[in-house]
């Protein structure tokens, strides 16, 4: 059977699953730029406390397989008593991981911003949150997009160990096809390439049109 | 009332100087910056400091806008301790809200301008009269507006600092530091960036400010002839110290210390 003559019989089946896989990486993505900030503004903080904590969170995250953090949160929670239904287990562990690097990016995006703008938002008296909101922060988004844009990617393609703990995912379809016609190079050729097309003419412009966007604001352009 | 160490708690009077720089010494490590600076400033002086690269000068600005911290000694902004705050009839160093506080009398200028890249040299101008002073958006807009009027930039008030030439960008960042009304502004260096053929335009706004406005002005400056013109004092600093003070005229036409005549006739040279 050839890639089209699968893909005409089993596309509604990889179009669902790759609907999953969506939805996935944009809750997980949501999830992520969040902790991200967090985590990020923590590790800068003064507070020993603050930055105790970001420091640990991202060394669990970022020094552990993703795989086992997954099966910790779905598996091994319930065992102390706390059960996550299987999808939202999915986007709490992947977004809770890419958090752990996205730290990383907003504290190196913090850091690029030249001292002289801290200096002059401390001259016109700011309080350090509203220099850090009004100043620093949009200054650093800018900054900051590009590595994003990799991590975004990189997101997107770790959707796919969701599908171990059976979320229906794109890759979670993929695989009960094979089990059930042994198509494999059709079914994971069309996966492979289903992935790449997000990830390449969804993700990727949408993080460039975003860099353009916020450089124009930036009035760099 | 003194404190133990024999500062003053407040300073009161009419000949209380708008700045006070009380035995203040900054170092970085073994490194003396400052030693013992004694500087005061009257209400609406402007003086000038003036000296070799590494004498301290940029060091006394920073440490007066608190940007930088003392190791000793107490600077005295309007009468009220700046770098310290009173507790129990004692001195003690000043946590952030006090300073805060004391900071609203202090604008400065800086040499790289440092404007906000994000916003436009309107909103540059309006950012600390909104969120820190607390103004409307109409009066924080009216204000900046006549300000930027005055330094010859409202043609430009909605342009980026990026399409802005360097006495541009200077021109904004006075308006931006007078836009908050401070009773003590600052200068460093705020010409030493710029091209020469555009220094006039920001020498003449500051020009500008010292005689229509009653501003207490510090300027440190490489611009011999500007600080002759326009200053009441002049301030030469050697090696952390004022090694000679004096009205312009007598510090240039007749310097006493060889420290300072070699100064000046090096930079005579040089120009």
């Amino acid at each position: 059977m050839g890639l089209y003559d699968f893909l005409a019989q089993y596309w509604p089946r990889l179009l669902t699953g790759a609907g999953i896989t969506v939805a996935q990486f944009l809750l997980a993505a949501a999830l992520g730029v969040a902790i991200s900030l967090c985590m990020g503004l923590m590790k800068l903080s003064q507070n020993a406390l603050l930055r105790g904590a970001a420091v640990t969170y991202i060394e669990i995250f970022r020094g552990t397989s993703l795989v086992v953090q997954l099966y910790w949160i779905f598996f091994v929670l319930p065992l102390f008593g706390l059960t996550i239904e299987k999808f939202t287990a999915g986007y709490l562990a992947v977004g809770m991981n890419i958090g752990a690097y996205g730290a990383e990016l907003v504290r190196g995006g913090i850091l690029s911003v030249p001292k002289g703008q801290w200096e002059a938002a401390l001259a016109i008296n700011m309080s350090p949150a509203q220099r850090m909101r009004r100043i620093i922060l949009p200054q650093a988004l800018v900054n900051m997009l590009p590595p994003w844009g990799n991590l975004m990617i990189e997101l997107l393609k770790g959707t796919a160990l969701v599908s171990l703990i059976s979320v229906a995912d794109l890759m979670f379809e993929a695989r009960q096809i094979n089990s059930s016609t042994f198509l494999s190079a059709q079914v994971f050729g069309a996966a492979l390439l289903i992935y790449y097309v997000l990830a390449r003419f969804l993700v990727t412009p949408f993080m460039r049109w975003l860099e353009r966007h916020m450089a124009r604001k930036l009035g760099r352009t | 009332m003194l404190d133990k160490t024999g500062f003053p708690l407040e300073m009161t009077g009419e000949d209380t100087p708008m700045v006070s720089f009380r035995k203040v010494r900054k170092s970085y490590g073994a490194l003396t910056v400052l030693d013992d600076l004694d500087l005061d400033i009257s209400a609406g002086e402007m003086v000038s400091i003036i000296g070799p690269s590494g004498s301290g000068k940029t060091t006394v600005l920073r440490m007066l806008m608190t940007l930088e911290r003392i190791n000793g000694g107490v600077i005295y902004v309007d009468g009220k301790p700046l770098t310290h705050m009173p507790k129990g009839g004692q001195l003690v160093p000043a946590n952030q809200r006090h300073l805060r506080s004391r900071r609203a009398d202090i604008g400065m200028c800086f040499q790289h301008f440092n404007l906000f890249p994000h916003l436009t040299a309107l909103e540059n101008c309006m950012e600390g009269p909104v969120q820190v002073l607390g103004l409307s958006k109409a009066e924080a807009r009216d204000r900046s507006e006549e300000l930027l009027e005055m330094v010859g930039m409202i043609s430009k008030k909605d342009q980026h600092p990026s399409r802005l030439s360097g006495g541009q960008q200077q021109r904004v960042a006075i308006a931006r530091a007078l836009a908050m009304r401070p009773k003590v502004m600052l200068f460093d260096e705020v010409t030493s960036a710029l091209d020469p053929e555009v220094i006039g335009e920001v020498t003449n706004v500051i020009r500008q400010l010292v005689s229509e406005h009653n501003l207490t002005m510090l300027m440190v400056t490489h611009q011999m002839g500007f600080a002759r013109d326009i200053s009441d004092r002049v301030c030469f600093f050697y090696g952390g110290r004022i090694e000679e003070q004096g009205p312009p005229a007598e510090l240039f036409g007749n310097p006493q210390r060889e420290r300072t005549q070699q100064f000046l006739s090096a930079v005579r040279e040089a120009v």
